[in-house]
C-alpha cells in the first residue's frame, strides 16, 4: 500500500541526471567533419587520394622543393578546391547559427532566413547591386547591400509577425514570410526582365545557388561577419535561453529584450549576408540544422549554437560536393540539391508538429 | 519594500487604476483581491515593471523603479506570471536555473539552491523531463521553483494556485509564508478568498480599479463588503482550525 509518506518520499528526491551524449556526438560529428573537409578536397576532376591531400597541404607550410605532381596537387589544392571547401563551411555554418538564433527569437522552431524572407530581402539587395551596377563600397559593395536589405527585411518581418507575445501563432510568420518572399521575389523578377544578357546569367546562378566562384578573396571578406556573428551569438546564449519564456518572463529574469532583439536583428542578418552575398540563396540549411541538434543535444543555445555551426558546415559542404559529383564536369545548383532535401524536411515537421497536437 | 503612490493608468477612455495608495512591509505577505477586471494583475504588472502607470509612483526598495536597469530589477523582484509556457524542450532543471541566470549571486551556490526550490515545490523528482509535456499544475510548480531560486526580496504572484490541486495550492502559498518570515515582501494576486484569509497577513480588496478596503483578513472579509464588491451574497464564518475567517457563496 502507498501510503501518504511514501509518496512524499518519492516527490522529494531528484532522480540522477540521465546520461548526457553530447561529447559523444560532438566527437562522432567532429571525425566527420573532419573526413568530409578532406573528401571535398580530394573529390573532383582530378581524383587525389587522402595521403596526397595532406601532403599538398602541408607542402604550403615547408619550403622543401616540389617535383611536378605535387607542385599540380598543391594547385588544385590550394587555388581550386580549398577555397571552396571553406567557403562551404562558412556558408553553411552561418546559415546554421543564423537559423538557431532566428528560431530563438522569434520562438518558433520553422523560422528559417529562407522560409520567413531575411534570405530573399538579402539577395535582392545583391541582385540590386549588381543589376543597377553600385559600386560605392569597391569590392565589399555587394555584402554591405546583402546585409543592409537583410536587416531591413527582419525589422519589417519582426514588425509585423510580432512574436513572443501572448495570442500569436507561428502561422502569423509564415504568412508574413510568404509575403515578403513574394515580394522579394516580383522586385528580383524586374531587376532580372532590366538585366542584360551578361548579368542574366549571374543571377540565374544566383537564385539557385552555387559554390562555383569560391575565391580567397571572397574567402576574406565573409569569414570576418561570419566569425563575429557566431561569437557575439555565444556571449547571448543564455538570453536567448531565457526567451524562450517568452519576452515577459525574460524581462522579469533580466533581459533586457528589445535591446536583445535590435542586436540579434543585426547579427542575423550579418551572418546571412556572409553566406548569400556571393553564394546565392541557399535553403533550408538554418531550417534542418538546429531542428536535428535540438533533438540531439537539447535546446541550450551555450551547446546549440556551436554545434548547428559546425552541422551547417557539414551538411554545405555535403551538398556541394553532391552538386559537382553527379555530373561532371558540369554542376548542379546547390540550392536544387538543398531544396530537394529540405522541403521533404519541413514536411515532415509539419506533420510531426500536427502529430503532437501543437499546430507547428 | 513595495510602496505605490497615487498611481493611475488608462487605456483609451477605460480607467484601468484609480489613483491607488499602498505600501507593503518586508517581512508579510499581502494578497490582492477583487472580482475580475477589478486591476489586480494591471497593478502587479505595474509593480512588476511591465507597464508604466500614466501617473504616480512605484518604490521597490526605497528606489524609483524607473531608475532601475532591467537586469537591477531582476536582483530586487521576482514574478510568477499568469499563464506561462516554453517554447522549446527544455528540461525542468534547466527552467528553474534560468531564474538564476542574470541573477549576481556566487555561482558555486546555484546548484543548491535550484536543488532545494525544487525540493520545496516537489519538481524535483520531474527534474529531466521536457517542460513542454508537463500537466498545467505542473508547470506552475515549475514557474514557482524559478521564482524561489531568484531569491528576491520583492516577490510578485500573479494568481500561483490557479492550476494547483488542493495540496499544493497550500504549499505554494506555505513557501510564500516563508518567504516572508525571511524578510521578503510578499504580493500575492489571489482568487480564493478562503486561500487569501488563511495565509496573508494583509488583504487588499480591489473594485473598479481602485483600492475598496484593506486590512487583515477579518477586517476586509466581512458579509456586507465581499457581498457589495462581488455582487454575490455570502456568509462569513470562522474557520473551525484556524483562526482565519471562512468565506461561502449562498
Amino acid at each position: 500500500m502507498t501510503t501518504p509518506n511514501s509518496i512524499a518520499n518519492t516527490l522529494g528526491t531528484t532522480p540522477h541526471r540521465p546520461r548526457d551524449h553530447t561529447r559523444l556526438i560532438g566527437s562522432v560529428i567532429a571525425i566527420v567533419f573532419g573526413t568530409v573537409f578532406l573528401a571535398t578536397i580530394a573529390i573532383g576532376p582530378v581524383s587525389l587520394q587522402f595521403g596526397q591531400v595532406l601532403s599538398a597541404l602541408g607542402a604550403r607550410f615547408s619550403d622543401a622543393p616540389l617535383d611536378a605532381d605535387t607542385a599540380l596537387n598543391v594547385a588544385v589544392v590550394w587555388d581550386l578546391r580549398l577555397a571552396r571547401s571553406v567557403t562551404a563551411i562558412i556558408v553553411g555554418a552561418s546559415l546554421a547559427t543564423c537559423g538557431a538564433a532566428m528560431q530563438g527569437l522569434f520562438g518558433n522552431p520553422l523560422a528559417d532566413p529562407g522560409i520567413v524572407g531575411v534570405s530573399s530581402g538579402a539577395s535582392l539587395g545583391a541582385i540590386a547591386v549588381i543589376v543597377l551596377q553600385v559600386s560605392t563600397f569597391g569590392i565589399w559593395t555587394l555584402p554591405i547591400g546583402a546585409f543592409l536589405a537583410g536587416v531591413g527585411t527582419t525589422f519589417l518581418i519582426y514588425g509585423l509577425a510580432r512574436p513572443g507575445r501572448e495570442g500569436t501563432d507561428s502561422s502569423q510568420l509564415l504568412l508574413v514570410g510568404i509575403a515578403v518572399n513574394a515580394i522579394g521575389g516580383s522586385v528580383a523578377g524586374y531587376l532580372t526582365y532590366l538585366a542584360t544578357a551578361e548579368q542574366l546569367q549571374s543571377l540565374t546562378f544566383w537564385a539557385m545557388g552555387s559554390l562555383s566562384t569560391a575565391k580567397w578573396l571572397t574567402v576574406g571578406i565573409t569569414i570576418g561577419p561570419a566569425i563575429a556573428g557566431m561569437v557575439l551569438l555565444m556571449i547571448w546564449a543564455r538570453q536567448l535561453d531565457l526567451l524562450a519564456l517568452g519576452e515577459r518572463q525574460a524581462r522579469h529574469l533580466g533581459v533586457d529584450v528589445p535591446k536583445l532583439r535590435r542586436k540579434l536583428i543585426f547579427v542575423t542578418a550579418l551572418l546571412v549576408a556572409a553566406a548569400v552575398s556571393f553564394n546565392g540563396t541557399i535553403g533550408f540549411v538554418g531550417l534542418v540544422v538546429p531542428h536535428i541538434f535540438r533533438l540531439l543535444i537539447g535546446p541550450g543555445h551555450r551547446r546549440l549554437i556551436p554545434f548547428s555551426a559546425i552541422g551547417g558546415g557539414l551538411l554545405v559542404m555535403l551538398a556541394d560536393l553532391v552538386a559537382r559529383s553527379m555530373d561532371p564536369p558540369n554542376e548542379i545548383p546547390i540550392g536544387v540539391i538543398m531544396g530537394s532535401l529540405g522541403g521533404p524536411f519541413f514536411l515532415w515537421m509539419i506533420w510531426t508538429g500536427r502529430a503532437q497536437g501543437k499546430g507547428t | 519594500m513595495i510602496e505605490l503612490r497615487n498611481i493611475s493608468l488608462r487605456a483609451d477612455e477605460k480607467i484601468l487604476l484609480d489613483r491607488v495608495n499602498l505600501s507593503c512591509e518586508p517581512g508579510t505577505v499581502t494578497a490582492l483581491v477583487g472580482p475580475n477586471g477589478a486591476g489586480k494583475s494591471t497593478l502587479l504588472s505595474v509593480i512588476a515593471g511591465d507597464v508604466r502607470p500614466d501617473q504616480g509612483e512605484v518604490v521597490l526598495q526605497d528606489r524609483n523603479i524607473g531608475k532601475f536597469s532591467v537586469r537591477d530589477l531582476a536582483q530586487i523582484r521576482a514574478v510568477f506570471p499568469q499563464g506561462s509556457g516554453i517554447r522549446f524542450g527544455y528540461h525542468v532543471h534547466e527552467v528553474v536555473s534560468m531564474g538564476r541566470a542574470f541573477r549576481d549571486l556566487p555561482t558555486n551556490q546555484d546548484a543548491a539552491a535550484i536543488e532545494a526550490a525544487m525540493m520545496q515545490s516537489e519538481v524535483a523528482h520531474m527534474a529531466w523531463r521536457n517542460a513542454q509535456t508537463l500537466s498545467g499544475g505542473e508547470q506552475a510548480r515549475t514557474t514557482f521553483a524559478r521564482v524561489l531560486v531568484q531569491e528576491c526580496p520583492v516577490v510578485l504572484l500573479d494568481e500561483p494556485t490557479a492550476a494547483l490541486d488542493l495540496r499544493h495550492q497550500e504549499k505554494v502559498l506555505e513557501s510564500a509564508v516563508d518567504l516572508a518570515r525571511g524578510g521578503a515582501t510578499v504580493l500575492a494576486v489571489l482568487h480564493d478568498l478562503n486561500l487569501a484569509a488563511a495565509h496573508a497577513d494583509r488583504i487588499v480588496l480591489m473594485c473598479n480599479g481602485a483600492i475598496a478596503a484593506t486590512g487583515t483578513p477579518w477586517e476586509v472579509l466581512t458579509q456586507e463588503q465581499v457581498g457589495r464588491v462581488y455582487r454575490q451574497d455570502v456568509c462569513v464564518m470562522p474557520h473551525p482550525l484556524r483562526e482565519c475567517p471562512v468565506v461561502l457563496t449562498c
